[in-house]
């Protein structure tokens, strides 16, 4: 029993002490981000690395989000006789809640844990040992830029893989079930607001974003510097990022559209 | 005085002593060697002088500042003037050699980039390595990456510079180069030199002063021709790589016999 008690409470100490430390990382990280903007080219190069070599993955699952939301919302509206409104259907399930929330669990495992594994690698090859000695502050060089990528990142591909999904539910609900296409169009516009809707899905997709980004750094920043500890880090990453999205989601949507 | 004065240092991880009140005197412009032991915490000692760890008690002055007391800007400072070698190079895998050269230099200068060619080809060409300047870390072997990591280090003309393990796991040419690097280094630049190490030929081959390091204590400290003729049985040993006398063959534990009459203990 007295074994039980103190593992419990060996747990709850190094999971606060954790949390301490993320948190502290963080701080760390937002204080280099002003310095960012003077060398921006930095940012511009994770940028590619984390956002644009996730393009594929986001560009294709949308389009199969998108095809599998138009074959089941065609299914579900025409039995009320109302299908033309497949595309608002689709257009708010996307904006609101799937695109932000498939694309940061996508981006989790593209981006995150590659960035993970990267920076367990710098470290148990002295790589960010070796900056310090340079004078040269890791997380302001290194940290600091790829964090500010996946911050720009995550809302451009949310965005991405939303109007992907609506093509492939327009060319599965136009294309092989016959719903009017400017009734698709129309009602989609009509009933989907820019400050509802799509802002709400820019601020989930912003803040899944700035979660993902700092889970993974730290992740690979506090990895023990073995093969096997990046490997583990590598793998919490992708489940604390997919509880992170997932309970965060909740709490957004809870805030956002829990009044109406 | 010494460029580096370490005065009482503790220090522990956990429970473990690595470190009980250790004094060191690292003179300038000479060739000083830390050697020991695998595991006798050589390498934390240059991290502690770099000031990446904290000791738990004692003093380490640079240049006659107390490491442990900078704020994070002027450590930064003072770190500006030590070059340090890690094992492994450290080199920037992302980089290719040139560029890894540059870091130093385009983080901390504003210098123009003809200007840092110069100096990087200067020092690639000091290391015998200007022609490999467009690889790929990858691309290198063991040796080639430290002389490449050296040439990093010597950029910024560091007023010390620490070797932490140069010669592990270098075939007999590439020890050769380097043993002569870090002296020519030393002489040409008037630079001061920390050698943790535990290959004893090579090491009192370019030291002028050798600290032998073993259980979180300074075992004996003197040029090289003075421990050769030390009196002590573990420095002996240590020096002419015997395998058994004060420190002993078998891992500390129950006798053999012993052991041998007690096949409970698997049954």
């Amino acid at each position: 029993m007295i074994k039980l008690i103190r593992s419990l409470g060996r747990w709850g100490l190094g999971t606060f002490e954790r949390l301490g430390r993320g948190h502290l990382f963080l701080m760390h990280i937002l204080a280099g981000i002003p310095g960012l903007f003077l060398r921006f080219s930095l940012v511009i190069h994770q940028v590619y690395s984390v956002g644009v070599l996730s393009l594929l993955i986001i560009l294709i699952s949308g389009l199969f989000v998108g095809m599998v939301l138009g074959l089941q919302g065609y299914n579900t509206l025409v039995d009320f006789g109302a299908e033309e409104s497949l595309g608002v259907l689709v257009s708010l399930s996307l904006v609101r809640e799937l695109g932000p929330v498939v694309s940061a669990l996508l981006f989790a495992g593209r981006a995150g844990s590659a960035l993970t594994a990267e920076i367990g690698l710098m470290k148990s090859t002295e790589q960010l040992s070796g900056m310090e000695m340079m004078a040269v502050d890791p997380i302001r060089r290194v940290i600091a830029p790829r964090f500010m990528a996946g911050l720009i990142s995550m809302p451009l591909l949310a965005a991405i893989f939303s109007a992907v999904g609506i093509i492939g539910a327009f060319l599965v609900g136009h294309g092989l079930l016959g719903v009017d296409d400017g009734a698709f169009w129309s009602q989609m516009q009509a009933k989907t607001d820019f400050y509802d809707d799509i802002m709400n899905g820019v601020i989930k997709s912003v803040v899944f974003g700035f979660v993902v980004t700092w889970i993974a750094l730290f992740e690979g920043h506090d990895a023990t510097p073995t093969s096997e500890g990046v490997g583990r880090a590598t793998t919490r990453t992708v489940v604390h990022s997919a509880f992170a999205i997932l309970g965060l989601d909740f709490v957004l949507t809870a805030l956002m559209f829990g009044d109406e | 005085m010494p460029l580096i004065k370490i005065r009482d240092l503790h220090f522990y991880r956990g429970n473990r002593a690595i470190f009980e009140g250790v004094n060191i005197d690292i003179e300038r412009g000479k060739v000083t060697a830390i050697m020991g032991p695998s595991g006798t915490g050589k390498t934390t000692l240059l991290k502690l002088i770099g000031g990446q760890l904290r000791p738990d008690k004692g003093t380490i002055e640079v240049d006659g500042q107390n490491v442990h007391k900078l704020s994070r800007s002027d450590l930064y400072e003072l770190r500006k003037r030590m070059g340090m070698l890690f094992q492994s190079g450290a080199l920037l895998t992302d980089l290719t050699v040139y560029d890894n050269v540059a870091f130093p230099l385009r983080e901390h200068t504003d210098l123009p980039e003809s200007m840092i060619r110069d100096l990087v080809l200067m020092k690639l060409q000091a290391v015998g390595l200007r022609n490999a300047r467009n690889l790929q870390p990858s691309e290198l072997s063991g040796g080639m990456a430290r002389r490449v990591a050296l040439a990093r280090a010597v950029a910024l003309e560091p007023m010390m510079i620490m070797y932490d393990e140069p010669f592990t796991g270098q075939d007999p040419i590439s020890m050769g180069t380097l043993v002569n690097l870090i002296h020519r280094m030393n002489d040409a630049m008037g630079l001061t030199s920390i050698v943790v190490s535990h290959d004893v030929a090579e090491t009192a081959e370019i030291a002028d002063y050798i600290y032998l390091l073993s259980g979180g204590k300074i075992i004996e400290h003197g040029s090289p021709v003075q421990l050769r003729r030390s009196g002590s049985q573990w420095v002996q040993q240590f020096m002419q790589g015997l395998p058994d006398g004060p420190v002993p063959f078998h891992y500390a534990g129950p006798e053999f016999k012993e052991d041998l009459l007690k096949p409970e203990e698997y049954a």
